[in-house]
């Protein structure tokens, strides 16, 4: 591992500062996957800027009924808080369904959003690529491609974003507060990621500097019954081949409200508009589900290995979608538990 | 032409006791506790997070020593397997993996311990994993089900295959609290 240097940020502007006048500098969080990827030789920094000790470690509430997430906030203490538990259930199934134990204890929420992706071309700095090194060419087009990219992908590169935890904040229109050299703005999770197109190096929209100081999450009635389910090699400690994050509201038998994003299926979590217009006022049946969501998968671009992503996905997100139309309000209710 | 080495100042305590530690800013927690400590208990497997072999307690929390860079855990309280016990003895862990015949090599079996002892805290303070019911309510102990246990120590991989005997072991300790052999009695 190449040397760096190693300070523990003591305020948000000073971190945002060092960063912008240190291109080589990085902020360290849990350290799962920056550390992991030093070792590897694909992350090689001069300095890191440890912002684990920010007052960023907090879940707050907002007016409305919404939630401040700190971004140094761990992911397993997120996953066991009480207010997600109850209002957003997909933000703590989808921490839950990935990583370790160990892993979750360690990784910050933050950390956890710009994880990079886990394309075994990108991880091997003995190979060639355009997200690692522009210019020198993807041979996961053509190699071992079986986890990557159907969606959205360029000639340059197939790589998905990895995280399940985008995935649910994307279908819950959460937002990042980002501080940056210039001051603070609000990144909505559904565009902080990017598609590779000719610039694949760039994971999101932040620039060299920006610092996540806290997800914002917005009063979502709706998100009290929404889920995250995914599809995995095996039943624990793996990364999503496929997931869905969804909420749904029927009326009578008729969709009235619905929120779907797909994961591992791109370099971002895919907010599946398409589907969601089509399901808004049609009746909620396996078939009309099944509909809308190819209809979001028409565009879909399989590679030679990952083309069972497309009916594996379209699977997956009926059975979701029938399972949250068999929570009909009132009859799907049950008593809540002696404490 | 070869970068300078950066150094950094780190104190911590280490199953108790306290060490004020100059180290490469590139020293992991497992390194340090092996190659400056003297403590060879937690394991290098994958070096990757993956194995789970490294397994160490920071401030009582189960985390992948090998993915923790030591200067960033100033200030910590750093349990391995050597300081499970506390007192020289066996931890109720340990003598229900002697029970349960809980492992053959033994390379992976100190971080075994560690997570145990981390997922039975864990369970005990009622933090769901993904197998745990979506209706069970936030805060209360979570029963340590061979399906939760399953689940919690995935992060620990067995070359062995020792794990039946592992989620006996565990099992063992989070519905009695000791080992079998360790009970008044001893009928089992």
């Amino acid at each position: 591992m190449r040397p760096f240097r190693y300070q523990r940020a003591t305020g948000a502007e000073a971190a945002v500062a060092t960063l912008a006048s240190s291109p080589g500098a990085r902020y360290l969080g849990g350290g799962t996957n920056l550390v992991d990827l030093m070792k590897l030789g694909v992350e090689r920094p001069e300095l890191l800027v440890d912002v684990t000790a920010l007052p960023h470690t907090a879940v707050e509430d907002l007016p409305g009924g919404g939630l401040l997430i700190g971004a140094a906030v761990r992911g397993a203490e997120l996953a066991a808080h009480p207010a997600v538990l109850d209002r957003c259930p997909a933000i703590a199934q989808a921490l839950l369904a990935g990583a370790s134990g160990q892993l979750r204890n360690a990784a910050t929420v933050g950390g956890n959003l710009l994880q990079r992706t886990r394309c075994p071309y990108f991880q091997d700095p003995g190979k060639p690529c355009n997200k690692r090194e522009p210019g020198t060419g993807c041979p996961a087009r053509e190699g071992a491609h079986r986890h990557l990219a159907v969606l959205g992908a360029s000639p340059h590169c197939v790589a998905t974003h990895p995280g399940d935890l985008a995935v649910a904040l994307t279908a819950l229109d959460a937002a990042v507060r980002v501080r940056g050299p210039e001051g603070t703005r609000t990144v909505p999770l559904t565009a902080l990621h990017r598609l590779p197109g000719d610039r694949p190096e760039r994971d999101t929209v932040l620039d060299h500097g920006d610092l996540i100081t806290h997800v914002e999450l917005g009063p979502v009635p709706e998100a009290a019954g929404s889920v995250f389910r995914s599809a995995r090699d095996r039943a624990a400690f793996s990364f999503a081949l496929v997931s869905v994050a969804a909420a749904l509201e029927v009326d009578r038998g008729f969709v009235r409200r619905v929120r779907l994003a797909f994961g591992g299926v791109a370099a971002r979590p895919w907010r599946a508009r398409a589907a969601e217009d089509r399901l808004l006022g049609s009746p909620a049946t396996a078939e009309a589900f099944a509909r809308a969501v190819d209809t979001e998968l028409a565009p879909a671009e399989p590679l030679r290995d990952n083309a069972f992503k497309v009916p594996l996905l379209r699977a997956l997100t009926v059975r979701t979608l029938l399972e949250l139309a068999g929570r009909s309000p009132g009859a799907g209710e049950r008593p809540p538990e002696e404490p | 032409m070869t970068a300078p080495v950066h150094t950094a100042t780190a104190a911590l305590r280490v199953n108790g006791a306290p060490h004020e530690l100059r180290l490469d800013t590139r020293a992991t927690v497992l390194d340090t506790v092996r190659e400056q400590l003297g403590l060879t208990g937690a394991k290098k497997g994958c070096d990757h997070g993956q194995c789970g072999a490294c397994t160490v307690l920071v401030d009582g929390v189960r985390m992948n020593s090998c993915l923790l860079l030591a200067v960033a855990c100033d200030g910590a309280e750093i349990t391995t397997v050597e300081g499970l016990a506390g007192d020289g003895g066996l931890h109720p862990l340990q003598s229900a993996f002697l029970e349960r015949d809980a492992f053959q090599c033994g390379y992976c079996t100190p971080g075994q311990l560690c997570s145990a002892a981390g997922a039975l805290r864990e369970l005990a303070a009622g933090r769901p994993s993904a197998v745990t019911g979506e209706g069970h309510p936030p805060g209360l102990p979570v029963v340590a089900s061979d399906e939760e246990i399953r689940e919690r120590m995935s992060g620990n991989l067995c070359r062995c295959g020792a794990y039946p005997g592992i989620v006996r072991a565990v099992a063992d300790v989070a519905h009695t609290g000791t080992a079998p052999g360790d009970r008044e009695g001893g009928a089992w």
